[in-house]
């Protein structure tokens, strides 16, 4: 396997965009992407397009046939919430194999006002719909039962998981590519509606609409583009699904196959937790977060309360150490799916190479970051990129 | 999304999913794999997905009391769903969790004091949640503080 980089990026900022399309918005993120790069698309030899709701409607197409058709292999990615970081796996493996020099992955999602019930129910009979009714599958539920297993463990209490909400829409304040840059108060987040126990309303990721894309090279290639830039090196890109465990089919099991791929990942890249300078965790409710520290080894098994106290994932600048979602997470930046994976690598990217995009919110000394998400049903990956 | 049951010709109480058979002793039914033991919530499965094997499963009856592991209170749901309601996931002692909700408790209470909620004995309950159609009651599985 070759060494792979990640020679440029592009996002746009997350929000509501009704006025273009699908193809429209991973163009504007592929072109940034581009010109970041310092290359045409007449350089790119495979693309790797993530999209959910239009997985159907080849859209990796329909973007080149907006920026140039140069007749390429294309592949349309879906997988859940992990569809934009699969599709950068997919460039990162092209790359990685010795089949091509140029890969370049986009991201992009258009959900909309939709909000976190969309996509759900359906069925020829209305009468026979299990939600609601059986308990509930949706979402909220999932998520909110995955953090009361943590309080059931480990006595975790509610203003734990807000204050990861506090956290990181103070962290969106400085990121301008954030759906959301609200700071917020405890008393704000816990007084917010409840949606479903212990998440309340700013405890969930809103949705709407974005793109992101980044161009990956080989070593050779490196030499020849990227003119003396520093650009990271694409340490680890692990994918997993759910292994069997007795309540998986009841309950996702979000933990399992983030602890597997994380571990494979620190194999992968020669590092540990410790090593890492940041990372951009799929917090798309607070109550992931929390467990999630644990997963990826950010904290030890039951510690992430004391984590928290301690000011663990919250940014150097403001007191905190181990920085996690400093880009504000899905809470503020908002999850548009497809769109989601490739976008945390971005931010990434930019601090280790102190790019301009991340200059109000850079994470001193940035050597190694993480980037990690998952897709319910179930994908996990995580990414190491190192400089 | 689970499969729907089929429409019958007979008219009369339906079960929200296949998994649940009425009568006088309702009860929930699972696929037992004859060869690691495993029990699955479904009636139509081709193999084990905890050890592979194929072709090597049984229906078998599963209790009707179990132990809550964990819970939600649900506060927005779709439309003729009343909330706030409790979700539930339900330990039952052949070792296979399910899923529903959990009646007869107060959400407002469990939201307070959730550490109540964990490990309480539950005993299984059957509501009419609709009416199909064909004007068949549908009748679904819930829990509720075991009385016993």
């Amino acid at each position: 396997m070759r060494n792979v980089y990640v020679l440029g990026t592009g996002m746009i900022k997350f929000g509501r965009y009704p006025e273009k399309t699908v193809p429209e918005l991973g163009a504007e993120a592929a072109l940034v992407a581009l010109r970041d790069a310092g290359i045409t698309i007449k350089e790119v030899e495979l693309f790797a397009s993530g999209n959910l709701y239009q997985a159907n409607a080849m859209i990796g197409q329909r973007i080149l046939q907006q920026i140039g058709q140069t007749g390429i292999p294309v592949i349309n990615v879906a997988n859940a919430c992990a569809t934009g970081s699969t599709a950068f796996r997919e460039a990162f493996m092209a790359v990685a194999s010795g089949m091509y020099d140029v890969a370049m992955a986009v991201g992009v999602e258009q959900m909309g006002k939709q909000g976190l019930l969309g996509g759900a129910g359906g069925g020829s009979d209305p009468a026979y719909s299990t939600e609601g009714r059986i308990g509930s599958g949706l979402m909220p539920a999932v998520f909110g039962q995955a953090g009361m297993e943590h309080m059931r463990k480990y006595g975790t209490k509610l203003e734990h998981f807000a204050k990861i909400s506090v956290k990181s829409h103070k962290h969106a304040t400085r990121n301008p590519f954030s759906q959301y840059q609200n700071e917020l108060s405890l008393e704000d987040v816990l007084n917010a509606r409840m949606v479903a126990y212990p998440n309340t309303l700013y405890m969930c990721c809103p949705t709407g609409d974005g793109a992101a894309a980044a161009i990956l090279v080989s070593e050779d290639k490196l030499k020849q583009l990227a003119g003396g830039r520093k650009r990271p090196r694409v340490a680890a890109s692990v994918l997993t699904s759910d292994p069997y465990t007795e309540r998986d089919l009841t309950l996702p099991d979000v933990n399992t196959l983030t602890r597997r791929a994380a571990q494979k990942a620190f194999e992968m890249a020669g590092v540990g937790p410790e090593d890492v300078s940041l990372t951009e965790l799929h917090d798309c409710f607070a109550t992931a977060e929390l467990i999630h520290y644990e997963n990826l080894g950010l904290c030890r098994e039951g510690e992430a309360a004391k984590f928290i106290e301690e000011g663990g994932g919250v940014h150097p600048d403001l007191g905190g150490k181990c920085p996690v979602n400093v880009s504000g997470g899905l809470l503020s930046k908002g999850h548009p799916l497809g769109a989601t994976g490739v976008a945390n690598i971005c931010e990434i990217v930019w601090h280790l190479t102190e790019d301009e995009r991340a200059k109000q919110r850079q994470v001193p000394n940035a050597k190694v970051g993480m980037a990690h998400v998952i897709g319910l049903g179930s994908a996990c990956t995580v990414h190491i990129l190192t400089v | 999304m689970p499969e729907q049951q089929t429409p019958q010709a007979e008219t009369g109480p339906r079960p929200i999913l296949p998994i649940l058979r009425l009568g006088p002793k309702p009860h929930l039914v699972g696929s037992k794999c004859g060869s690691c033991g495993a029990i699955f919530l479904d009636v139509r499965r081709v193999a084990c997905s905890k050890c592979g094997a194929a072709g090597n499963l049984k229906e078998v009856e599963l209790s009707d009391k179990g132990k809550v592991w964990v819970f939600s209170v649900i506060h927005q749901s779709f439309p003729g769903i009343k909330t706030p309601y409790v979700t539930a996931v339900v330990d039952l002692p052949e070792g296979v969790s399910v899923k529903s909700n959990l009646v007869d408790v107060d959400p407002e209470e469990l939201e307070k004091n959730p550490q109540k909620a964990f490990g309480m004995p539950v005993e299984l309950v059957v509501n009419q949640v609709a009416t199909d159609r064909q004007g068949n009651p549908v009748m679904a599985f819930q829990f509720r503080p075991s009385k016993s």
